[in-house]
């Protein structure tokens, strides 16, 4: 299969920048993806259990007086990112059906390890109130303290919980 | 001229994400393999594409307001919670070590078909319905250690952000010229 090539990751780190720059001249705020996970649960949660949601202390505020969690900026931004990693897939020819993970692993193991990995990412983006793209990224963006100390705890865990599990992926 | 613009539409979040996601993806940031293999510190494309881009925006935000065009005031700086802050950091990047991917990162990587990137995504929102399950006893975490609102990096240590903005640059220069051996390889295997 051909593929075009990705772009080094300078090329790349220059275009992001660019378009975090065009996006806080236009929005006043940067990117971001957590939002959305958040906002899907919500939204769920008020429909298959809505009195406990009304009643949750996180959850309850986003739902309450009708309003549509679904319908906010962070949920098109995320519907948008789809649309483009797609649209960059396909023309780069990378399009393909699979289920990456540890090479020794069977594809049920991966799918769970893909799994748990989810549930603490989207736990930890909650504690944190944002995550790589909206606290890491955005914030680094306008030099704020706190992109670089979620950064430190990102990068410091992420790599001990690499380097520990690095048997798994040779 | 007034900036930001104030445009916060759905069109407007339809098409910066649209950016968002076709660059991700061209950059390879949709590849969990990869992104764990910089936690192994194998691949160095996450860490110079991340530094890379933060150093463009913040230094066109910089030029901006030094001709008078953009306020940091009007920008959203998020602030601190020291331990929130710091343990949500440490839960992300455990993520990425264990599930291969961050949030964002997930969406591009589903969307080049990688059934583990849609499962990640699940897992977000179950995550978060754990996190809104234990929130009342949470809180006092969360709430802990706040630091002044909207504080940049130059505010913290008593220096003007231009001089934080060279002292990034710096940090990224020499990371890059160090990790310059380690090419962002074309179609990185997650053997690699």
């Amino acid at each position: 299969m051909t593929s075009r090539p990705i772009w080094s990751a300078h090329v790349a780190g220059f275009a992001l920048g660019l378009v975090l720059l065009a996006t806080f001249l236009a929005t006043g705020h940067g990117l971001g993806a957590s939002g959305t996970p958040t906002a899907i649960a919500a939204a769920a949660s008020s429909a298959i259990a809505p009195a406990a949601t009304a009643g949750n202390g996180y959850l309850g505020p986003m739902t309450a007086g009708g309003s549509d969690p679904l319908n906010t900026w962070i949920v098109w931004e995320v519907i948008g990112m789809g649309i483009g990693a797609l649209l960059a897939a396909w023309w780069s020819g990378r399009m393909r059906l699979r289920v990456e993970g540890p090479p020794q692993m069977k594809t049920t193991g991966r799918l769970v390890l893909a799994l748990v990995g989810g549930i603490l990412s989207g736990f930890g983006a909650r504690v944190s109130a944002g995550c790589t793209s909206g606290l890491g990224l955005s914030g680094g963006a306008v030099l704020a303290t706190a992109g670089f100390v979620f950064l430190i705890g990102f990068f410091v865990t992420g790599i001990l919980v690499g380097f520990a599990t690095r048997r798994l992926w040779q | 001229m007034t900036m930001p613009f104030g445009w916060v539409t759905p069109l407007s979040g339809i098409v910066f994400g649209i950016l968002f996601g076709y660059v991700l993806q061209r950059g390879g940031l949709g590849n969990g393999c990869r992104l764990t293999a910089q936690l192994r510190l194998k691949d160095w494309t996450v860490f110079n594409v991340m530094f890379t881009a933060i150093i463009v925006a913040a230094a066109g935000l910089y030029v901006l307001q030094f001709a008078g065009f953009v306020q940091w005031s009007d920008l959203y700086v998020p602030t601190t919670y020291l331990w929130a802050t710091l343990l949500g950091g440490a839960f992300v990047g455990a993520g990425m070590g264990v599930g291969g991917y961050c949030p964002g990162t997930s969406v591009v990587g589903a969307a080049a078909g990688r059934l583990d990137g849609i499962v990640f995504f699940a897992g977000l929102v179950l995550g978060v319905v754990l996190f809104a399950g234990l929130f009342t006893g949470l809180e006092p975490l969360l709430n802990a250690a706040p630091g002044p609102q909207a504080q940049t990096l130059g505010d913290l240590l008593h220096i003007p952000n231009g001089l934080v903005l060279v002292l990034l640059i710096a940090v990224a220069s020499i990371v890059g010229w160090l990790s310059r051996r380690v090419k962002t390889s074309n179609s990185i295997s997650c053997a690699d």
